[in-house]
């Protein structure tokens, strides 16, 4: 993992002594709310429906198990004992008083975390595929290049106050796991005709009012030109996007307006003038980079099938959580064991201060002390010995973290809603929560097989419902809670955006209608055929029938 | 209005005419991009150091040309939350070679008189009683920079690895 050098620490620890002294001024009646609110959202803080809301990065979703020991003392001390993790692979805590920001700050500051460009219109916090660095089929480990982004794009002068927000995600595997054709900038690794790996460049996809897939624009660009390539980007869209209305300020409306070829004609024109400077990346300073994840030193272990196939044989649980939770590693006799966060005990992707010491715990004990946070709010462990696999769950399952269901039905992901977020029109928690409820069968819930379920409060789409298989979307219909249907969403490879099915549900009747969806693809699906699958196959008309009646 | 340049406030010697109907005044005059292209032969027969405001949506490119006819470069911030003008300033000073005074007006706060500082800004038009204490402030609270911008800085990556500047620079700090 990086570890800060004393470059990194000291802009850290410059950054939380400015934001208190602004802190500070604030509370002595120097600065209004309406001044203090560009400083302290430029750190993460939000003011909320009840409360203020600090969001922390998870750079590329990375956590040593001191830095989740952190977040878990940052809970417990100024917060009300767990966090939320996010959808970008971030941690937020929604009960902060405003006097106690600084400290806790610092005290993240310590463990080489911050909240630096979490909101505001700034490059956000760059995601990554979750299982980077231990994944089968990566090419290099992408947070690498994550760094190298996370750098250059904090306190970036030029582009701090862009038309609108700006994510950029990487992913160096044929399969995406990290969502980049839903990104302002998506980068993929892969290797040219010659050989060399290098970036494909997606630009323009997103979701909110608005979803659209992103378009290619660089089939290949060489590592060593990333960031002046980033740059050129940047220049175009702090130039030319729009900023006469927020909901068409994002950088896919800019590219969708102009079209694909003239964006990047305009992108090349600036890259040309800037290709050749300082931008220009050390190849010593990759290496330096690279070599903070060279990874931790794997045993020579076997892959242990007939034990792992004993231990399931002897607990039903167990299996379930094998099939559903476990991921292959890139070394034989290890494994990727994914925890989930959507119990039916919490909101989805909450976590409390307790368990996060536990999980710290396990990550020493069978993990090299690395935890990775993806972007459906569970965690990953992601390098255990597969021997070890069965006393791993057993500790989860003591935490209540051991539920069977990555990737299945009940693996909702939700935004925070009503209950929490002021610009929500409908509650997403008690929707998901009910959901979960009504799938918690697990015999069932594998029969469903691989479907995923997003669910957002308001048209900002922060649930990504666009993109889940199933997706709901809670809208305000004359002052009642309303949820419409989008099916047939991915994120991943095969990235699409989800379609309307027609008029939405009244809370109570939408956990019933999603399972009228199940049943009905259920009834036609082919053998092994996952939810995905059958909604291309069959399309909308089977499914529109079941949610209201036969047309 | 307290006018702040290179670290020190000063008096403006200039007369911003560019809302006005006719750009001719006394001294030092700071024009529109429609007076300076309507009037550009009476302006330059003047014989007076002739200032520009562009506003946040004027590129660069269209004066590129016509830099050397200028002292003062004024960018406009409409509100801070439109930073168009950031981009502007590094062309001005990167790509086409301006080296005169780059000033900021409009809504200039104290929290962005740093990233201004990094992008080539030189002056700044700030709305405080107290113009010298607060670029102490800005210019104090970060020291470690990222990000090569042309304004003499060395970043980290430069540290790191002991590089030499990758081109010559303007000059850096002007404390």
């Amino acid at each position: 993992m990086y570890r800060y050098d004393e470059f990194d620490s000291q802009l850290v620890n410059e950054r939380v002594e400015q934001f208190r002294r602004q802190v500070d001024r604030r509370l002595a009646g120097e600065l209004s709310e309406d001044q203090f609110k560009p400083l302290r959202l430029m750190n993460g803080l939000y003011l909320q429906l009840h409360a203020y809301m600090l969001r922390i990065n998870i750079p590329y979703g990375s956590l040593s198990s001191h830095q989740l020991r952190t977040l878990a003392h940052v809970a417990r001390t100024y917060d009300r004992g767990y966090g939320h993790f996010t959808t970008r692979q971030n941690i937020q805590y929604n009960w902060i008083q405003l006097q106690q920001v600084p400290d806790a700050l610092a005290d993240l500051a310590a463990a080489e975390m911050h909240g630096i460009q979490s909101s505001g219109n700034c490059i956000r916090n760059v995601t990554a595929d979750q299982y980077a660095g231990v994944a089968a089929d990566e090419l290099t480990d992408p947070r690498i290049y994550c760094e190298i982004i996370r750098q250059w794009s904090t306190l970036h002068p030029e582009f701090s106050f862009l038309p609108r927000k700006f994510k950029i995600a990487v992913t160096a595997a044929p399969t995406d796991r990290a969502a980049v054709q839903v990104h302002d900038i998506g980068l993929r690794m892969h290797r040219n005709a010659a050989g060399d790996p290098g970036f494909e460049v997606i630009v323009g996809g997103g979701q909110g009012r608005t979803p659209f897939i992103g378009k290619i624009i660089r089939d290949w660009l060489a590592p060593s030109d990333l960031l002046s390539y980033l740059e050129a980007i940047l220049r175009v869209y702090n130039q030319d996007g729009r900023r006469d209305n927020l909901y068409k300020s994002r950088i896919k409306i800019l590219v969708h307006q102009i079209g694909a070829e003239e964006f990047s004609r305009r992108v090349d024109a600036e890259w040309q003038a800037i290709r050749d400077s300082a931008l220009q990346l050390p190849q010593a300073e990759i290496e330096r980079i690279r070599r903070y994840f060279a990874g931790p030193e794997f045993a020579e272990l076997a892959d242990e099938p007939d034990l792992l196939r004993q231990q399931a044989d002897a607990d039903p649980q167990f299996a379930a959580w094998l099939k559903a939770n476990k991921a292959d590693h890139k070394m034989p006799g290890y494994a990727i064991a994914n925890i989930s966060l959507k119990s039916l005990n919490a909101p989805p992707g909450d976590m409390t201060a307790r368990q996060m010491d536990a999980v710290a715990d396990l990550a020493d004990q069978y993990s090299f002390g690395e935890i990775r946070v993806n972007h459906r709010q569970n965690l990953v462990l992601p390098s255990v010995p597969q021997r070890d696999l069965n006393a791993l769950y057993q500790r989860l399952a003591e935490q209540q973290l051991a539920t069977a269901n990555i990737g299945h039905t009940s693996d909702i992901v939700a935004c925070p809603g009503l209950d929490y977020c002021s610009l929500a029109n409908a509650r997403s928690i008690p929707i998901a929560q009910e959901i979960h409820q009504r799938f918690e069968n697990m015999d069932r819930l594998h029969d469903i097989g691989e479907v995923t379920i997003n669910i957002s409060g308001c048209m900002n789409a922060c649930g990504h419902h666009h993109v889940g298989n199933i997706g709901i979307l809670g809208v305000d219909k004359r002052g009642e809670e309303y949820y419409q249907f989008t099916l047939g969403g991915s994120s991943g490879t095969d990235a699409a955006l989800g379609e309307r099915t027609g008029r939405g549900f009244p809370a109570a009747e939408t956990a019933p209608a999603v399972e009228r969806v199940l049943r009905t693809y259920l009834d036609i699906r082919a053998a092994d055929e996952r939810f995905l699958d059958t909604y291309r196959r069959v399309g909308m008309a089977p499914f529109k029938e079941a949610l209201y009646g036969a047309a | 209005m307290a006018l702040l340049k290179d670290g020190r406030p000063q008096a403006d010697e200039y007369t911003d005419v560019s809302a006005a109907a006719d750009p001719a005044a006394r001294g030092p005059v700071l024009v529109s991009l429609t007076q300076w292209r309507e009037h550009r032969a009476a302006l330059l027969a003047r014989d007076e150091r002739l200032g520009l405001r562009l506003q946040s949506d004027e590129k660069p490119a269209s004066v590129s040309d016509d830099l050397q006819h200028f002292d003062l470069v004024a960018l406009e911030f409409p509100t801070f939350r439109d930073g168009r003008a950031y981009s502007s300033a590094r062309l001005l000073r990167e790509r086409y070679g301006y080296a005169g005074e780059l000033r900021a007006v409009g809504d200039v706060l104290l929290e962005q008189l740093h990233f201004m500082h990094r992008v080539g800004f030189n002056s700044f038009e700030l709305d405080t009683d107290d113009a010298a204490r607060e670029w102490q402030i800005a210019a104090s609270d970060i020291s470690v920079w990222y990000q090569p911008t042309g304004d003499g800085r060395r970043t980290a990556v430069e540290n790191r690895h002991g590089l030499a500047d990758a081109a010559p620079r303007r000059q850096a700090a002007v404390r």
